[in-house]
């Protein structure tokens, strides 16, 4: 009983924190999504209409949204799984024992993770300058016409993506890197006794050996993408012609940009749901292969 | 005694740090641009005045919102530019200084000013703010390949008939697709009222719209305007000096680009003329009213320092100035005759056009109404939607967006 009380009060800040925090608010915009909380609630607060779900019914009707959503899934499927294939290959390279300076290179992959999106952003946008930019003066050198990179919608949201990759990609490669480390020797040793090239070790040893590590880092991208917000909005702002809007810019826009509160939080708990299912599917994902 | 020594410390601290507060310090909030360069001119305002301006640059992309939140979060500057279509909307929530006593006693008088200009300062009869610089369309045209700017629409029609002659394969005019403005240009110069007087109600059915529309429609079907939107057009300027276009309605920051862009091969071979009119003899049709005004928030403790610094920047000569800076156009009539603004020919256009400009509707809603209107106008233009079809969506668009207006109205 006494340690049973001991853990309780262990546990007791953390869970005031995430009552306060996190419920609380989750609470709070739940029910902020069945009225109409808008510009005039803010003149006068008794301008709020309880409205049910016709936030959700309209939401669903409104051509925006699924572009949105559609948007948020195309970078989510393009971009989720290249950030994992380069983090991977980037593990290996810096993992390979003929690797020097192994070190140095790890920071230099995992520097654009902690350098700031805003300053990221502006270099970026020179590199994606259609006249003047480093990506379309290399295309010229190939013969390439330049391309109107964020100008353009169809090439504005693999800008965007690439982009995303460069900066994300260190993260995963650091979770990587930590699990190829936590390969036991011995089952390469003993791979190669059976005459395993190199490729067939990295199919039947290293693959295997990094299943668990990939769910967590499928969850993780997913969860992190799905939300993806503030590249289009420092790069892009959405457009041009709604090519880069996600469902987080809509939420944003719809809440602070016209203050329909209640309609913006109708938006949160869709793409909640979303994200909730993806990660239930992953997990089951897992959980068959096993 | 021990909390009579704190008294002691606590008054002797208010009193140094009372001093320096006398001398008044405002905070402004400019946006983009604008608010880059008015610091330049503020120093002689603190000259004259002893109050201090601390200027806040806030770019257009992001000033929406983040006045919005600064009014939610009790956080609002003293004084602000505001773009004048947004005023309606920061007057629903109650965050802006009506400003009739102030002018009761100024040197500020409406009529310095451009009536459509002023009039977008006024919602439900008060006046909000006064307007900074301004900002209209007009008829941008090759002067080669249109030779007399028209003058009513019959006129434009005919215009547009002789430069396809000359370049079959060209287009006479460039309405991109997806802006709304020329088509409610059309609509406003036509008499439509694009909502009902009240602002309640979507108006498009209106006669004067519908046949506004009908002419907008046809200049796409007889092949004298491109179907393209913005994105699509790569380079105005360059088109525009290929003569792929001879025509085109925009605003006065294209003033300094045609000439910053424009080869020198192409002076003297562009103009400027006020919007046709659907008739004749009521020209020049009617334009929008654009433009920035200045603002003070309600929450501001410091409002008669702040309508001073108005005043000050309202000043023939500091407008002056201005446009010297930022090349916008001058609100008050008076910098008009000003030798640098009466003597630049294309600017003579924006003046006449100036004094027939109206404004769009003053209700916060309307600036979704009008992208209703862009993404309608392009359907019909690509021919996914007949007029009437339009028409009839765009009314009740504009029904569903005003709801919850309707419903606060009836309340009051």
């Amino acid at each position: 009983m006494n340690e049973r009380r001991a853990a309780i009060l262990f546990l007791l800040p953390a869970l005031a924190v995430i009552l306060l925090f996190f419920l609380l608010p989750v609470c709070a915009s739940l029910l902020l999504s069945l009225t109409d909380f808008d510009l005039y609630a803010l003149a006068d607060i008794h301008n709020i209409r309880i409205i049910a779900f016709r936030n959700y019914s309209e939401l669903l009707g409104n051509p925006l949204f699924w572009k949105a959503l559609v948007n948020t899934l195309y970078f989510t499927v393009v971009g989720g799984p290249l950030t994992l294939i380069v983090a991977l290959a980037t593990a290996l390279l810096v993992n390979t024992k003929v690797a020097r300076w192994k070190p140095l290179f790890r920071t230099i992959y995992f520097a654009p993770v902690v350098t700031t999106i805003v300053a990221v952003a502006v270099v970026w946008k020179y590199l994606y300058h259609p006249r003047f930019g480093l990506l379309n003066r290399g295309l010229e050198l190939i013969g390439i016409a330049p391309i109107d990179w964020l100008g353009d919608p169809k090439w504005a949201m693999p800008a965007i993506i690439l982009l995303a990759v460069w900066k994300n990609f260190g993260y995963t490669m650091i979770i990587f890197v930590a699990a190829l480390q936590a390969i036991p020797e011995e089952l390469y040793e003993a791979a190669r006794i059976d005459g395993a090239n190199a490729l067939q070790q990295f199919r039947h040893v290293t693959l295997p050996m990094l299943g668990p590590t990939f769910v967590f880092v499928g969850i993780i991208t997913a969860i992190g993408y799905l939300q993806f917000f503030p590249e289009p909005y420092v790069m892009t702002r959405g457009g041009p012609v709604n090519s880069t809007l996600s469902v987080v810019m809509l939420m944003y826009e719809q809440g602070f940009k016209w203050w329909n509160m209640g309609y913006a939080a109708a938006v949160a708990f869709v793409l909640f749901l979303f994200i909730a299912a993806a990660t239930l599917v992953q997990l089951k994902v897992q959980r068959a292969s096993k | 005694m021990r909390t009579s020594a704190f008294c002691l410390l606590l008054s002797a601290f208010l009193a140094c740090t009372s001093r320096p507060a006398q001398q008044e310090r405002l905070k402004f909030w400019g946006l983009g641009h604008e608010g880059e360069v008015v610091a330049q001119m503020l120093p002689e305002f603190t000259r004259r005045t002893g109050i201090r301006v601390d200027v806040q640059q806030i770019p257009w992309s992001a000033a929406h919102e983040k006045l919005l939140t600064a009014f939610v979060g009790e956080a609002t500057p003293d004084v602000a530019q505001l773009g004048n279509t947004w005023i309606p909307e920061f007057h629903a929530v109650g965050a802006l200084e009506p400003l009739d006593p102030f002018l009761a006693r100024s040197t500020i008088r409406a009529s310095n000013y451009f009536p459509g200009i002023w009039a977008t300062n006024v919602v439900d009869g008060v006046v909000n703010g006064i307007p900074w610089y301004v900002d209209t369309r007009v008829l941008f045209y090759r002067t080669d390949l249109v030779p007399l700017p028209p003058r009513t629409w019959s006129d434009w029609l005919a215009a547009m008939r002789h430069v396809k002659t000359l370049r079959p394969n060209s287009y006479a005019i460039l309405l991109p697709t997806n802006e709304y403005e020329p088509l409610e240009i059309m609509a406003m110069a036509n008499g439509a009222t694009l909502l009902n007087a009240q602002g309640t109600e979507g108006d498009f059915h209106d006669p004067r719209f519908v046949e506004a529309f009908r002419f907008y429609q046809e200049l796409f079907l007889r092949g004298y305007a491109p179907v393209l939107s913005n994105t699509q057009v790569a380079n105005v300027y360059q088109g525009f000096r290929d003569g792929d276009f001879a025509m085109y309605i925009t605003g006065p920051w294209n003033v300094g680009e045609f000439r910053k862009r424009l080869p020198p091969s192409m002076n003297g071979k562009w103009s400027t003329a006020p919007m046709p009119s659907p008739v004749a003899g009521a020209w020049p049709g009617t334009s929008m009213a654009g433009g920035a005004s200045f603002v003070i928030f309600k929450a501001s403790q410091k409002k008669d320092a702040a309508w001073k610094l108005i005043e000050f920047l309202s000043e023939p000569a500091q407008q002056i100035r201005f446009y010297q800076l930022t090349q916008d156009l001058p609100a008050h009539r008076d910098a008009w005759n000003a030798p640098v603004v009466a003597n630049d020919p294309p600017l003579a256009a924006f003046r006449e056009q100036l004094e027939h400009v109206a404004p769009l509707p003053r209700v916060p809603e309307y600036e979704q109404i009008a992208t209703a209107v862009a993404e309608d106008g392009e359907a019909v233009v690509r021919g996914r939607m007949t007029i009437e079809q339009a028409v009839a969506d765009l009314d009740r668009k504009a029904d569903h967006i005003l709801t919850k207006r309707r419903w606060v109205l009836a309340r009051k």
